[in-house]
C-alpha cells in the first residue's frame, strides 16, 4: 500500500472503511494479550452482577480495533496520539455470528510539522459506540 | 460511599522495568485483528502496561471505588514515538481528578512511560468510574 503523503491530502480525505467482528473468544484472547481481566468481559455472572445486560467487549479492544484505520492507513509509527470515551457498551452475544464493528474515518484537518487530525467514526448495530475518536498522525 | 478526595495528585513510584518484546507486540496486534508483524507496536499497545499499573492504584481500599463496578469511560494516548521491540519501559502513575457525577464515582489518571535510561515515550489519560446501583 502507498502510504499517504502530507501534500496530497486534504480535509476530507476518507480513510478506507474497515470491519472486524468479535465473538466471545476475541475478549478472551485480548484479556490475556492486554492484561485487562476485569470479568466482566468474560463472566456473565460477573457482568449482570455490575448492572450489564451481558458480556460486553473491553473498551480498548475496541479502541484497539479503531486505530487500526488509522494505523493501517500511515503505519503504526505516524500516530502520535488517539484516543476517545466509551459511550455505548459493544455487547457480545454467546453465538458463532458475534457482533461486528464498523469504523470509518476522516481526514478533519492539516496541522503543522506534516501532521493531520483524523475523527473516525465507530459503530455497532448502527450505534455510534465511541465518542469523539481520533488521532493526530504525522505524515510523510 | 464517597471517593477519598486525599488520593487527588497522588503520583505512585514507578513500576518494575517491562521488556517489551516482539511476540508481545505480535499477540497484542492478533488480538486486535492486526497481523502484521513489526518492531513497532500498536498505538493503543501501552494499555497493556497502564491499565495494571493503573488498576493497582484504584484497587486501594483506601480510595473507596467499587472494584466490582469498574468500568473504564475513556482513553487517550500522547506518543512522542511509537513503542517498539527492545524498549524496557516504566510506568509511573499519577491520580490528577478524583470526582462523583450523578452518583458515579470517577477517577482520572495519567501514566507516563519512560524508557530505563530516561526516554519519555507516552503518556497515557485513563478515566476509570464505577457506577452506582441506581
Amino acid at each position: 500500500m502507498t502510504e499517504p503523503r502530507y501534500d496530497e491530502i486534504e480535509p476530507g480525505t476518507a480513510l478506507p472503511r474497515l470491519t472486524h467482528v468479535i465473538r466471545r473468544g476475541d475478549l478472551v484472547r485480548y484479556a490475556g494479550a492486554s492484561g485487562d481481566f476485569n470479568p466482566i468481559h468474560w463472566s456473565e455472572r460477573a457482568a449482570t452482577e455490575a448492572g450489564l445486560p451481558t458480556i460486553i467487549a473491553h473498551g480498548m479492544l475496541t479502541l484497539g480495533v479503531a486505530m487500526r484505520l488509522v494505523s493501517e492507513w500511515a503505519g503504526r509509527e505516524a500516530v502520535l496520539e488517539c484516543g476517545g470515551r466509551f459511550a455505548r457498551p459493544v455487547v457480545v452475544p454467546d453465538d458463532d455470528a458475534g457482533v461486528e464493528l464498523v469504523v470509518d474515518g476522516v481526514v478533519a484537518e492539516k496541522l503543522d510539522d506534516s501532521r493531520v487530525r483524523v475523527e473516525l467514526t465507530v459503530r455497532c448495530d448502527g450505534e455510534k459506540v465511541l465518542a469523539r475518536p481520533r488521532a493526530v498522525v504525522a505524515l510523510a | 460511599m464517597p471517593l477519598n478526595p486525599a488520593f487527588a495528585g497522588r503520583v505512585y513510584p514507578a513500576t518494575t522495568p517491562y521488556r517489551i518484546g516482539r511476540e508481545k507486540i505480535r499477540e497484542f496486534a492478533e488480538a486486535i485483528g492486526d497481523t502484521r508483524d513489526e518492531q513497532a507496536a500498536p498505538p493503543t499497545f501501552a494499555i497493556a502496561l497502564t491499565l495494571r499499573a493503573e488498576v493497582a492504584v484504584v484497587s486501594d481500599p483506601e480510595l473507596g471505588l467499587d472494584m466490582t463496578r469498574l468500568l473504564h469511560r475513556e482513553q487517550r494516548f500522547d506518543h512522542r514515538r511509537a513503542i517498539r521491540d527492545g524498549d524496557e519501559l516504566t510506568v509511573t502513575v499519577t491520580i490528577t481528578e478524583v470526582d462523583r457525577v450523578g452518583g458515579t464515582d470517577v477517577v482520572t489518571l495519567t501514566s507516563d512511560l519512560r524508557t530505563v535510561a530516561g526516554e519519555h515515550v507516552c503518556t497515557t489519560t485513563s478515566t476509570l468510574i464505577a457506577q452506582g446501583d441506581d
